[in-house]
């Protein structure tokens, strides 16, 4: 593949859940290097499309590739190098909850390289003062974090291993404006520091004005625009008029002029 | 197509080349450098560089510049500037781990804490018995708030339910008695007494007790298991602030129905295992279904019966008291769902015993 190339394709992805069909030939197309948020009501399966993307999902039907390479047919043994170039965090954080933070954010190092102890200790602790988590809280189960604190958790153990994508799935629902502002900031600093390409499932019209190169809205089953958030402006859809010119929309596009 | 990290040291200068990633570094940063003779890191021939990378970048430059000036950094692309500068902001001074060696004084301590923390489970778990019985006390004054509904399903979920189980444990364990018994007893010519064997042992001791291990196996898991993700959910937060008590509502029935139905559990192990005892003489000792019942009725007193049927309440209570005040102790995690859940089995099954072992010695001072 060339630069040009998305590194991210997805060409008439269909997938069901029994008679009930979340997407019915969806497309998407994901730049390397940009941050694009996808958007859309409940149950429009956005995070549907994280986990078919990812491979946790077998699609109906459609492709999808990643790097160039397809996801679904691809052999095993490739595949998990395919694994190896992005990270994902899930919704809560989804840590381990037998391990500590350190262990946490040490799991795909171990799993997927062999490194010394020593190496993989000096390369968590880097993470996880990087996403912004105090030294204390290395030594910390999950249980005793807040959930702030179990999102960059997740987020350190996402970026493990400096991959080249990351999928957030909601990052900054559940947590305080002023958390939720910091997280937009430390994804937008990691991915100028590292070069991420990031996939971010969210709700969160702040975040969208904030950090998002492009958006992509899911409605009824597919795409239904993909754009810049003042693009998002013009399209005349009822749901996307309803959800980038509603009050909450209008706040926040008050709150970007303003700042 | 990677290449490998190298290092090249010409006079003050420390030359790396190659891709500096993730997978091949711990040569880079763990590489020996001559302290004091380098002014400068040259990185100018690096091709791909991560966070690994530009950590070992940062630990070769603090390693060399020791205490004293550090050397300068040339050759770095924006990006890996950029990425430096990150690593260098959030890189810890001092990467040593202190490492902590268990001593004498520390497991004894672990022991002191330990001990002080049994106690406190013992007297909090007598409290929520306190509370329990004072609930059911309240509950017979107000008949009307007693949860029938409730109860009747736990005594399916508890008893019916658990009818097979029980019954082919009990079965088998009157097989087994027999069996090993006939062995013995065939020796001194004494097979009728296989009888007496089966009976006094079953009634007043195995019976309820299997029965009660089985049940603090089957319910009281479960009781710990339900009541726990009630407390992970917060629903019983939610009750509470309904007004709604949650000991009425969740505790009493599945402990009136265990209180209930542990007798009739023990009762159907009794019955069960007497039949499978009296096949397994009739098939090995040629005990004839009518000499053993014709011994059992004429020769096993009645209180065999009835000191093991009057210790299935108390164990009901034990196994449901444990399960639901261990479900009650479940903090946010999942983890802490399923450590107490295993230590209500267990702790129910060794009260359950313990209580065994005090009844036995109270009905041998008051003689039945």
């Amino acid at each position: 593949m060339t630069m040009g190339d998305p590194i991210i394709s997805v060409r008439g992805l269909v997938t069901r859940f029994g008679t009930h069909t979340v997407h019915d030939g969806l497309d998407l197309d994901v730049r390397r290097g940009e941050i694009i948020g996808i958007v859309g009501g409940s149950g429009t399966g956005k995070s549907v499309l994280l986990r078919a993307v990812v491979g946790l999902l077998k699609p109906a039907a459609g492709e999808i590739r990643v790097f160039g390479e397809s996801v679904r047919d691809t052999p095993e043994l490739q595949y998990r190098q395919l694994r190896k170039r992005w990270g994902v965090m899930f919704q809560g954080g989804a840590l381990f909850s037998s391990l500590n933070v350190q262990q946490n954010v040490e799991a795909p190092m171990r799993e997927q390289l062999d490194l010394s102890p020593q190496t993989r200790a000096a390369l968590a602790a880097i993470k996880v003062r990087m996403v912004g988590l105090p030294e204390n809280a290395l030594g910390q189960m999950p249980s005793e974090l807040s959930g702030g604190m179990r999102k960059r958790a997740g987020f350190a153990r996402a970026i493990a291993l400096d991959p080249e994508i990351v999928f957030l799935d909601e990052p900054t629902a559940g947590l305080d404006p002023i958390g939720a502002a910091a997280f937009d900031i430390l994804i937008a600093q990691l991915r100028a520091a590292l070069g991420l390409t990031v996939f971010f499932v969210t709700h969160d019209l702040d975040s969208l004005h904030a950090i998002c190169d492009r958006i992509a809205v899911l409605a009824e089953g597919r795409v239904l625009a993909t754009g810049t958030m003042a693009e998002m402006q013009q399209i005349d859809h009822p749901w996307v008029q309803a959800y980038f010119k509603g009050p909450r929309a209008r706040a926040a596009l008050v709150q970007k002029r303003t700042a | 197509m990677t290449r490998h990290p190298h290092i090249e040291i010409a006079d003050d200068t420390m030359r790396l080349s190659g891709d500096m990633l993730i997978s091949d570094i711990e040569g880079i940063a763990g590489a020996n450098v001559p302290s004091g003779t380098i002014s400068v890191i040259d990185i100018t021939q690096v091709g791909r560089m991560d966070t690994a990378g530009a950590w070992a970048v940062v630990s070769l430059e603090r390693r060399i510049g020791g205490g004293g000036s550090k050397p300068m950094v040339t050759g770095a692309s924006q990006a890996q500037a950029g990425l430096l500068a990150t690593l260098r902001e959030h890189m810890p001074q001092d990467a040593a781990v202190p490492s902590h060696k268990i001593s004498v004084a520390d497991r004894l301590e672990a022991f002191g804490r330990a001990t002080t923390r049994a106690a406190h489970t013992a007297i909090a778990m007598t409290g929520f018995l306190g509370q329990v019985v004072a609930t059911m006390f309240g509950l017979i004054l107000h008949p009307k708030r007693i949860r029938w509904i409730a109860i009747v399903h736990h005594m399916q979920q508890v008893g019916l339910n658990a009818v097979p189980i029980v019954s082919l444990m009990a079965f088998l364990i009157g097989v087994v008695l027999a069996f090993q018994g006939a062995a013995q007893l065939r020796q001194f010519g004494a097979e009728v007494f296989v009888v007496d064997l089966i009976a006094i042992s079953i009634l007043r001791e195995l019976g309820v007790l299997l029965t009660a291990i089985i049940v603090a196996g089957r319910s009281g898991s479960a009781f710990t298991a339900a009541i726990g993700a009630m407390k992970m959910r917060e629903e019983i937060d939610a009750m509470k602030t309904l007004g709604v008590d949650p000991i009425t509502v969740l505790v009493v029935p599945r402990v009136l129905a265990l209180i209930l139905m542990l007798p009739v559990l023990g009762l159907i192990a009794n019955v069960s295992g007497l039949i499978g005892g009296a096949i397994m003489s009739w098939i090995e000792l040629g005990v004839s279904p009518s000499v053993f019942k014709a011994r059992f009725v004429s020769d096993t007193d009645v209180w065999h019966f009835g000191v093991g049927m009057i210790k299935a309440p108390f164990f009901a209570l034990i196994i449901g008291i444990v399960g639901c005040y261990e479900g009650m102790q479940v903090k946010g995690d999942t983890e802490s769902l399923g450590e107490l859940t295993s230590v209500s089995v267990v702790l129910s099954i060794f009260l359950v015993i313990a209580a065994d072992a005090l009844f036995s010695i109270f009905f041998e001072i008051v003689g039945v």
